[in-house]
């Protein structure tokens, strides 16, 4: 990340949100009566292997509160409607888009992002393979790839290029860079087996 | 997205008495919190009904027996599904995304709402939404809109594909409501729009879908699901066919045909049944047969393709029926 005396692009970014929030903040509120108090609930789980427990409002997605609770910003926040994928985790070792996931749903359950996928230094098969073969351009969708691709081999799919190219259909990359993203997932499959 | 409360009732009895007409259940949650965030539904009070025991597929005694919250991709590998029922692990292999399948329970499929673009966006009227408030794709952008069963309302089509296959099945949905438990024929669950295009379903308030039953068919192995689309896969259907054939020889003794992305609610085509039975397989008399599907249909301007699709998609399923499996 670019750093400039001490200031982060994405902590920046951050302020710049939290100032718009404070500065809406009061019309937000302004008819409290008419308002129901949310309730905040507590939620327990486990990520990347660390035991963690916070309360939020629950309204709050698995993806902000990975986000901007957990400053897990590796996965990425694309359409937040469920569509483009890039948002994908592991919830109890299932691939799913955290973006359509409530947090509240998934107290006690075991989250993977791809912050916990590496082994240490040592890079997953998974990401060494989307490097080796240009598996993308921008990036934005990249985290959301491993993440869906490491769940489909792991249920041992991914057998031919047609599987890969529709049991990944839910991801998509707007760079287009498929054929890098299938060669790359062909690769690590092979070393995962 | 609007607030609410967030509860986890202890057990299905629990759910059902601390539901209300401004309650929502949450199981997988991909239409309801994508819903939510739309503020197409604003619900005061969530109960997330994940942890109670609605699980299970079963099948003894044939038939099979579906836990309303069992996820899509479990009962699309399910080994009883894919070896007696192939029409209905296709139809679900064909839904969403491998993510999506992952989280989405069979009873929420059945209770999705309808991609309509109008009904999406609360910017622009929408009757479904809004009762009184208009239908702006009757004379709008309506490509993807139903052909079969429409109102000047309503012209939707139903998004399930589970729902077409269901159908074609006679399956059934059991329901629990405070009043005790009923079942419902899938067939009679989804009402035609008419000038109530808001009431979607026969639920009553409070009522909780426990589990889809599926009566024993044998000759249900020679089935399958044809889905047509924009693009070739994760997207919903223009049209798609879901058909079992029973066959002595070169005859059709019995057919199920339902097809989806054409009408307002999944369409049973039960004159195209007929036109199957006692004929001889093969293109021509699929043709036949096809032409009675598209009886009654409705076109709108930008879906005049969807007759002629329709037909090419029965005949193509039906044809697929024939190759060895």
């Amino acid at each position: 990340m670019t750093q400039y005396e001490g200031i982060t692009r994405r902590g920046l970014l951050g302020l710049a949100g939290s100032a718009a929030v404070a500065a809406t903040a009061p019309s937000d509120g302004g008819s409290a009566a008419a308002r129901t108090t949310t309730e905040e609930v507590a939620v327990r789980m486990t990520v990347n292997g660390t035991a963690t427990s916070l309360t939020a409002d629950p309204r709050t997605t698995l993806l902000d509160a990975l986000r901007d609770r957990m400053r897990l910003t590796g996965t990425k926040k694309g359409c937040d409607r469920g569509q483009c994928g890039a948002c994908t985790v592991h919830v109890d070792g299932r691939r799913v888009v955290s973006c359509l996931t409530l947090l509240a749903s998934v107290d006690g359950a075991t989250v993977t992002t791809i912050e916990g996928l590496a082994d240490g230094d040592r890079l997953h098969p998974l990401q060494r393979a989307f490097i080796d073969h240009d598996g993308l351009q921008c990036g934005f969708c990249t985290p959301g790839q491993i993440m869906s691709a490491a769940a489909v081999i792991a249920e041992g799919g991914a057998r031919t290029d047609s599987e890969i190219r529709e049991q990944m259909s839910g991801n998509i990359c707007r760079c287009s860079a498929y054929p890098g993203i299938a060669a790359a997932i062909r690769q690590a499959r092979a070393e995962m087996r | 997205m609007r607030e609410f409360r967030f509860d986890r009732p202890a057990d299905v009895g629990d759910a059902v008495r601390r539901s209300g007409s401004d309650t929502a259940f949450l199981a997988g949650g991909t239409t309801l919190v994508d819903l939510m965030k739309l503020e197409v539904m604003s619900p005061r009070h969530v109960l997330d009904i994940n942890r109670l025991p609605l699980r299970g597929i079963d099948a003894t005694g044939g038939g099979l027996r579906i836990g309303a919250l069992e996820r899509m991709s479990d009962v699309a590998a399910d080994p009883h599904v894919r070896r007696g029922y192939p029409v209905l692990s296709r139809a679900l292999e064909l839904s969403a995304s491998g993510q999506l399948r992952n989280m989405a329970s069979i009873g929420g499929n059945l209770l999705q709402r309808t991609r309509c673009g109008y009904f999406r966006d609360v910017s622009t009227p929408c009757n479904k939404r809004q009762p009184g408030s208009g239908c702006p794709a009757v004379e709008g952008e309506n490509r993807t809109h139903a052909v079969l069963g429409t109102s000047d309302s309503c012209v939707a089509t139903h998004p399930s594909d589970l729902a077409v296959a269901l159908v074609a099945l006679d399956a059934k949905v059991r329901l629990r409501g405070r009043d005790g438990t009923r079942t419902v024929d899938l067939r009679d669950f989804y009402p035609l729009p008419g000038d109530t295009p808001h009431l979607e379903h026969d639920l009553r308030p409070g009522e909780l879908v426990t589990e889809v039953v599926v009566p024993p068919l044998d000759w249900a192995t020679r089935s399958t699901y044809l889905k047509i689309r924009d693009r070739q896969s994760y997207e919903f259907a223009l049209s798609s066919a879901a058909v079992a054939v029973r066959r002595v020889g070169d005859t059709i003794v019995e057919a199920r045909v339902a097809v989806g992305g054409m009408g307002t609610r999944p369409w049973r085509l039960p004159a195209v049944e007929k036109a199957l039975a006692g004929r001889r397989a093969g293109e021509d008399t699929y043709a036949t047969a096809a032409a009675a599907a598209v009886e009654g249909a409705r076109p709108l301007r930008h879906n005049a393709f969807k007759p002629e699709l329709m037909k090419r998609t029965l005949i193509r399923a039906l044809l697929e029926l024939e190759q060895p499996r």
